[in-house]
């Protein structure tokens, strides 16, 4: 390709006009940039939400309740899923591809001690709920089954909890007040380190049992405690769908649901939610990026219209250039030429912008996301800078093409 | 091919210009030839369509009717791509307002007909450095035209036509825009250029600059109304101008009123 000829001529006339070209290039510079830190964000914030998803086990299924939908309550919210589900759930006979079942019956409370109160996302759970949610423990340990058993009064809880009350977070045999009770503090979790997704820094443990009898006024189906959900552990990755059929059936079968029904519960399985993840951040990023593409749009039509003004005043540059046997093709190469490296250097600059932006913020203390800009991103930029400098080029470069000779050369 | 010395050859050739109703005959009938190595003025006033003529042998336009044939070759059958090729090698243009880019040094400008001839690199530069020599300007050539006199610009410009090594130098009133002092350096040039056995044409309303040249071709109204020399019969070289009587009269009148009337030439 002897494309690259034109180069010079190209580089010479922008450098002839530096202001105008960087007030021109302005355009593709911000929206280039605009559109890699927002893709950058959106990369960086799914990839925290994935680690952290990720972190807490790709072997774990969610049982929620599906409220209103099943024969017997129709219409109204009664929640299905008992205490009597999670011990069948728990038998390994039927349930080979299940290692463990945490059920969890929480909301959010008052946590007193002393004088000083927080409000706390209390759950009632089982010694299992530590090994299924992969949690770690900073101080002391989590519920025993000895405790959850004989239905003791001892809590863990997260460090913001702990620093609300004690203002520290060494407090294992400390006494809490929840609902008039006293608990015992044996445990203090590790601090997840960011507010966001997943993070139990203000959550507090206490056994199944103390929650349904003592801490909540906890509704009853078919003789049962509900729960809010119940927590389930596969073997092994390969082992998740297994485990989820193997759950499903048990339900089904329990809540006495015919073929034609529709479960009465759902089961979400980490593998889902990274999904699901996936396709929102995906979608929230394919909108922030449209608009800052109409920054782009705007810039190439910045590039037109320098490049229709360009033409017009090297007419008899053009008839000259004719004249000393130019072609057609070589004229419009060269307009083409000039208008691609003003939107490839504008694309580079917007680069090397939205890397010293993504420098920057990874910089800010605490900032909670990193912005990552990959190499498929960087491509992508510019080739869409190649291609504003073709689309937005190719009419002034025609209408440079067209120009008569001899009146391009009396033009003045 | 008939006479492997003429290099131009025009057979009755017509261009008329459509203005809106009315058409305007800027050539009517002309037939001349011009052969290798002469130094042909042709003159005549605004109007006479000495520079349809010019536009027509430099190939940037094409004739309403008739065969204009340069070495051999017929213009009306070549595509638009092959007469750039043919302008780019066979011709050199020096124009009267010199026509350099701003900014780029001399041999910069001169170069850029080897850009299109697709000779790129040292390879280039040499040549231009060597055709910057040829017309006196060796020391000058890292020199932008706003640093360069009138007489080195168009001298800049003629090295930019000869670079290629055309078979025919075409002049638009090459001295229109410098002094009489400037003028003299160019015509001179020219004078050189010819006894190295180049092909001049150059189109003046000047009658010293004429007087120059071997062989004189006046029009009027779109004809030939007289010609010192047909082709063939001056010799290159020949030293007479050899000036007929009604060529004389044809002049244009004193240079001070010929120019405001280019004045009204250009402007429209």
């Amino acid at each position: 390709m002897k494309l690259v000829r034109y180069f010079p001529v190209a580089v010479s006339s922008i450098r002839a006009n530096k202001m105008r070209a960087s007030l021109t290039m302005l355009g593709i510079i911000i929206g280039v940039a605009a559109v890699l830190i927002i893709l950058g964000v959106g990369r960086g914030a799914s990839e925290d939400i994935l680690g952290e998803v990720a972190s807490q086990g790709t072997t774990r299924l969610t049982i929620s309740p599906r409220t209103g939908s099943n024969g017997d309550s129709a219409g109204s919210s009664v929640e299905t899923l008992t205490m009597g589900d999670v011990r069948t759930l728990s038998d390994p006979a039927f349930h080979p591809d299940v290692r463990q079942v945490a059920p969890q019956y929480g909301g959010s409370i008052q946590v007193v001690a002393g004088n000083e109160n927080t409000r706390a996302r209390v759950t009632g759970t089982t010694a299992a709920y530590a090994d299924v949610h992969k949690l770690e423990i900073a101080e002391g340990r989590f519920l025993t089954e000895d405790e959850i058993t004989q239905m003791s009064s001892v809590i863990v809880i997260g460090t913001t909890v702990a620093t609300d009350l004690f203002g520290r977070t060494q407090v294992v045999g400390e006494s809490v007040r929840i609902s008039g009770e006293p608990f015992t503090v044996v445990g203090v979790l590790e601090e997840s380190g960011n507010a966001g997704f997943g993070s139990n820094d203000d959550s507090g443990f206490i056994p199944i049992g103390v929650a349904h009898g003592r801490v909540f006024n906890v509704p009853r189906y078919r003789g049962e405690y509900v729960v809010t959900s119940i927590s389930a552990d596969a073997v092994s990755e390969e082992r998740v769908d297994a485990a989820e059929q193997q759950i499903e059936q048990t339900l089904r079968l329990r809540h006495g649901l015919g073929a034609d029904d529709d479960s009465d519960f759902s089961i979400s399985t980490q593998a889902s939610l990274l999904d699901t993840i996936g396709s929102v951040t995906s979608t929230l990023t394919l909108l922030l990026s449209s608009i800052a593409a109409i920054s782009l749009l705007v810039g190439g039509i910045g590039i037109m219209n320098i490049m229709l003004v360009s033409v017009t005043e090297r007419t008899k540059e053009i008839g000259l250039r004719k004249a000393l046997g130019a072609h057609t093709s070589d004229v419009l190469l060269q307009f083409l030429v000039e208008s691609l490296v003003l939107t490839l250097l504008g694309g580079l600059i917007g680069i090397a912008i939205s890397y010293g932006a993504a420098a920057l913020v990874s910089r800010i203390p605490g900032f909670p996301i990193d912005v990552l800009i990959g190499i498929d991103a960087l491509v992508m930029a510019l080739g869409v800078s190649a291609g504003c400098g073709l689309v937005f080029g190719l009419y002034p470069a025609m209408r440079a093409t067209r120009l008569d000779p001899i009146v391009a050369l009396r033009y003045e | 091919m008939t006479d492997s010395s003429v290099l131009i050859d025009m057979q009755n050739l017509t261009k008329v210009y459509q203005m809106g109703e009315t058409k305007v005959v800027a050539l009517d009938g002309v037939s001349l030839s011009i052969d290798e190595g002469e130094y042909v003025a042709i003159v005549g006033t605004s109007g006479s369509g000495k520079s349809t003529l010019m536009n027509i042998v430099g190939l940037l336009d094409r004739p309403t009717d008739g065969v204009y044939q340069i070495r051999g070759q017929s213009a009306g059958e070549l595509t638009g791509r092959q007469l750039a090729d043919l302008r780019n090698r066979e011709i050199g243009f020096v124009f009267q307002q010199f026509n350099l880019l701003a900014r780029a040094p001399a041999w910069r400008q001169v170069e850029l007909p080897l850009f299109y001839a697709n000779v790129a690199g040292s390879a280039a530069r040499e040549r231009a450095l060597e055709t910057l020599a040829q017309v006196g300007l060796a020391d000058r050539a890292d020199h932008k035209p706003e640093e360069l006199s009138g007489g080195q610009q168009q001298r800049v410009a003629i090295a930019r036509a000869l670079v290629n090594r055309p078979s025919l130098l075409l002049a638009d009133e090459p001295t229109g825009a410098l002094d009489t002092r400037t003028g003299e350096e160019v015509l001179a040039l020219f004078e050189k250029l010819h006894e190295e056995g180049l092909t001049l044409v150059i189109i003046t309303h000047d009658q010293e600059v004429a007087e120059r040249a071997r062989r004189v071709i006046t029009m009027r109204d779109g004809v030939v109304i007289s010609d010192s020399g047909g082709a063939g019969t001056a010799a290159a070289g020949g030293g007479s101008n050899g000036l007929s009587e009604p060529a004389l009269a044809s002049l244009p009148r004193p240079v001070a009123i010929v120019q405001v009337e280019e004045k009204v030439y250009e402007a429209g």
